[in-house]
């Protein structure tokens, strides 16, 4: 469906020092650095997945995503999408893709939402009875029946966002492009915008890949996630099989009422992390003792009111990622 | 002291920098001179006794024109000082211990002044080296030169002034747009900019010049020119001084009663 | 075309919502046109002729530039504020859409208020319409009409080469200025004016003679060449470098990202 192979991509930069003598030298020549934006760039994208793209800023991710849709040249390399080469078959390629850019509005500003729709309907050619039903989908799911008549720059960012990503996907792509979707939105905007995407994803198997940097994000969509760092793809796997792999540590918070803490503090795979009048907090390391041991153990301990187990979140995954491989 | 030379620094810097600008920017300076002296030009040879001047002091104005064009742009309106007016962040500005209109007075001043200094120089070097009668003449005498450098600065001055008084206007407007566009064809009209004042018809002529828009540029390059000469140097010269005593007065006076309404109201 | 109409009447009820700064900006231009005539109302008061060329005649081509210039500033806008498109991100959603990028960038932005320069137009016109000395037969109008249609071909064609340069850098463009601005004040008199030189230069580098110069000499008499008429048809070959800098700049564009 989506296939990337070898892409390389690098640019060059001018260089800008402050300062006076700097500036004057800069008058009469010109330094440059080189950026390996993308380098060596492959992977293969199933029709229907939904897929995290995820690495620091700077490591490649918007130039995947602009060579994905058209709009950036490699240098080298070859991608094909749905038998089409983006670059090179731009008009054809384009309309079957939805793009969402989270800092930016592809809606016009001053006029009824509903007019850029109607717009968006000539802009791809939609024929009126799909536009109609497409329309009445979208609105009614994303709950945006009440703004759609009133003009962008009136909405807050949520609703703005649920009628950014209703326009994306007016006619009916087979992929969908979000870039930071959910960035600024109130939480439970966030959760709309969410389940919205799984909904559609499920429904008409939509192509989804998703670039952010909120984890929540991907926890609730992504089954898999490519990782990219300074241009390359450092990993490609499914979230649940690199969390198990890479923590076997779990945090686990309980109150309790008697019993000494000390005691569980010789407990082998057990630390304490705090403990402050009954609260207290402890790490498992679940290689060396499971969970359900632990249970047992700490319970014939103490006198537990309360106990909580939580797995390492996706956001401590990527910050150990991000060390791991040094970007 | 010190901080006015940081506004000049920055901006000149930030001028250096952007050198493609900065080049591309003389050079369509410098077609804009040669254009407008061949519309002169052509005016000239159909009637050169209708011609207030010689022609030679003619292309003199034009290239001291665009060599000091920076300083004497009437459309350079300070964007920070007219957002902070409207948005009512002066508020800030006022608890501070520093006096407002000296404060954007010398700031319009130095950046004027720094994007002046970086083009003056290589139109006023190449245009004297062109063609007579088509060249920048040198002044007639050593006296005029100083105070052609005298009066453009007081000139500046002027203009800063007046601006000034369409800045202070922005308390009192809901948009601004308005009073810039009117002062903006009077001040760019009226001072010569479009063309030089002695092109007038004549009794408009004794009409605009006793407007503080002629103490503008119309004063200093008249004098480097030679057109006015001897005693009417010193007279411009005092007219630009009671102009300039008068605007900055008047700016001072309103500045200092719209701030106190600021204040009343709460911001 | 149905589209294009569709995204006129937005912009048309979006820039009426701002009732006053439109009224605003629609003034200012028309005052700045205003000034423009001003200086040549004095000049030509004090001189009576610029290379023998009498008021009438001189107004005639004022106009027509204003009224092509102004008519190209309005329906291009989109290219003369190209920077802006490029710089916001704008650009890169046209190139998501599937439709051709110059309609895209067309209908990105209509000014209306350009149009401020256009009623100085016409009010000078009709002044001058009737005072000639020309004797208004269908020959001269159409003469007239193709002049001002040549004129909004060239200028647009030079809001094109902007665009296709803002591909490259967004400093240092002020020079194009002088081809729209410039031209616009200075061609605001008969090229001829300038010397033969100028007139070979705009006819050969970038053709403003095909529609301010020969045809205008046709129309006041002073050439009896009907070819001059129709000259400003050839203005239409003026678009092919324009469109090859922009195909150009476009490819440089896509293959350095932005």
């Amino acid at each position: 469906m989506i296939e990337l192979k070898n892409i390389k991509k690098t640019y060059k930069i001018a260089k800008r020092e402050s300062g006076l003598s700097n500036a004057v030298k800069a008058l009469f020549k010109r330094e440059y650095t080189k950026i390996n934006a993308l380098d060596d760039i492959s992977f293969n994208i199933k029709e229907g997945e939904m897929v995290g793209y995820i690495g620091p800023n700077g490591a490649g991710k918007s130039s995947t995503i602009k060579v994905i849709s058209g709009i950036l040249t490699p240098d080298s390399g070859q991608c094909i999408i749905n038998g089409l080469t983006p670059w090179k078959d731009r008009k054809e390629h384009v309309e079957n893709i939805g793009v969402v850019f989270g800092q930016r509005s592809q809606l016009w500003w001053d006029v009824p939402i509903n007019d850029s729709f109607e717009l968006l309907k000539d802009i791809y050619s939609i024929d009126n009875k799909t536009y109609k039903k497409n329309l009445d989908e979208l609105v009614s799911l994303l709950n945006i029946e009440e703004v759609i008549k009133t003009p962008a720059r009136m909405l807050s960012l949520g609703q703005r966002m649920r009628c950014e990503i209703a326009a994306s996907l007016i006619h009916d792509p087979k992929i969908l492009l979000l870039d930071e979707p959910t960035i600024g939105l109130d939480a439970v905007s966030k959760i709309a915008v969410r389940e919205f995407i799984k909904k559609i994803n499920k429904e008409k198997k939509t192509t989804v890949i998703l670039t952010t940097h909120d984890m929540q994000d991907i926890e609730a969509l992504t089954e898999r996630i490519l990782l990219i760092g300074n241009g390359k793809i450092l990993l490609d796997g499914s979230l649940n099989e690199l969390k198990k792999k890479k923590s076997p540590i779990k945090k686990v918070v309980l109150d309790f009422k008697d019993g000494q803490i000390s005691e569980i503090k010789c407990i082998e795979g057990l630390s304490l992390v705090s403990n402050i009048n009954g609260h207290a907090e402890i790490s498992v390391n679940t290689d060396i003792l499971a969970v359900s041991d632990m249970i047992k153990l700490i319970s014939s301990k103490l006198n537990l009111t309360d106990i909580s187990v939580a797995g390492t979140s996706a956001e401590e995954l990527v910050v150990s990622l991000y060390k791991e491989f040094q970007i | 002291m010190k901080k006015y030379l940081s506004f000049f620094n920055i901006r000149f810097v930030n001028s250096l920098q952007y050198r493609a600008a900065a080049v591309t920017g003389i050079i369509t300076q410098f077609a804009w001179g040669i254009m407008t002296i061949l519309l002169f030009s052509a005016f000239y040879k159909t009637d050169a006794s209708s011609f207030p001047m010689t022609f030679n002091q003619l292309a003199s104005y034009i290239w001291m024109q665009q060599a000091f064009l920076a300083l004497f742009m009437t459309w350079y309106f300070d964007t920070d000082v007219l957002e902070s007016i409207s948005t009512g962040n002066i508020a800030y500005e006022l608890v501070r211990p520093i006096d407002i209109y000296n404060m954007w007075f010398t700031k319009n001043y130095a950046n004027r002044l720094a994007k002046a200094v970086l083009r003056c120089l290589p139109i006023i070097i190449v245009a004297i080296f062109l063609p007579y009668p088509y060249n920048l003449a040198p002044p007639p005498s050593l006296e005029a030169l100083l105070l052609t450098i005298l009066t453009i600065f007081l000139g500046t001055s002027i203009l800063i002034a007046l601006s000034m008084l369409v800045c202070i206007s922005t308390f009192y407007t809901v948009n601004n747009m308005g009073v810039r566009m009117v002062f903006l064809f009077f001040a760019e009209f009226l001072s010569g900019a479009i063309i030089p004042l002695p092109f007038f018809p004549n009794n408009i002529q004794t009409f605009i010049n006793l407007t503080p828009f002629a103490a503008i540029q119309n004063i200093p390059f008249r004098i480097y020119v030679g057109h006015i000469t001897g005693v009417a140097m010193y007279k411009g010269l005092a007219l630009q001084f009671i102009w300039l005593f008068i605007s900055i007065l008047i700016g001072r006076l309103w500045l200092k009663k719209s701030l106190k309404k600021v204040i009343v109201q709460g911001g | 075309m149905n589209l294009y109409l569709k995204f006129f009447s937005m912009h048309l009820k979006g820039q009426m919502q701002y009732k006053f700064s439109f009224f605003l900006t629609l003034f200012g231009q028309f005052i700045g046109a205003f000034s423009s005539y001003l200086a040549l109302y004095f000049m030509m008061t004090r001189f009576h002729k610029v290379a023998d060329y009498t008021f009438n005649e001189v107004i005639i081509v004022f106009a027509t530039m204003m009224f092509s210039y102004s008519i190209a500033e309005c329906f291009m806008r989109g290219f003369d504020q190209f920077e802006k498109i490029i710089a916001n991100g704008e650009f890169d959603r046209m190139l998501i859409r599937p439709k051709n990028i110059i309609f895209q960038i067309m209908t990105s932005k209509i000014d209306f208020s350009r149009l401020g320069k256009l009623i100085q137009a016409i009010i000078i016109l009709a002044y001058a319409i009737p005072t000639s000395e020309i004797i208004w037969t269908a020959d001269k109008i159409t003469t007239l009409l193709l002049m001002i249609a040549g004129g909004t071909i060239i200028f647009s064609g030079i809001y094109i080469i902007y665009a296709s340069l803002c591909f490259y850098t967004l400093e240092g463009l002020e020079f194009i200025n002088i081809f729209t601005n410039g031209a616009l004040e200075f061609g605001k008199y008969p090229i001829s004016i300038y010397g033969k030189t100028m007139v070979k230069i705009f006819t050969y580098f970038i053709p403003y003679t095909l529609f301010q110069y020969y045809p205008f000499l046709y129309l006041v008499g002073r050439s009896q060449n009907s070819l001059y008429a129709i000259l400003p048809i050839g203005t239409v070959f003026f678009l092919i470098p324009c469109y090859l800098l922009w195909k150009i700049g476009l490819k440089h564009y896509t293959s350095t990202g932005s």
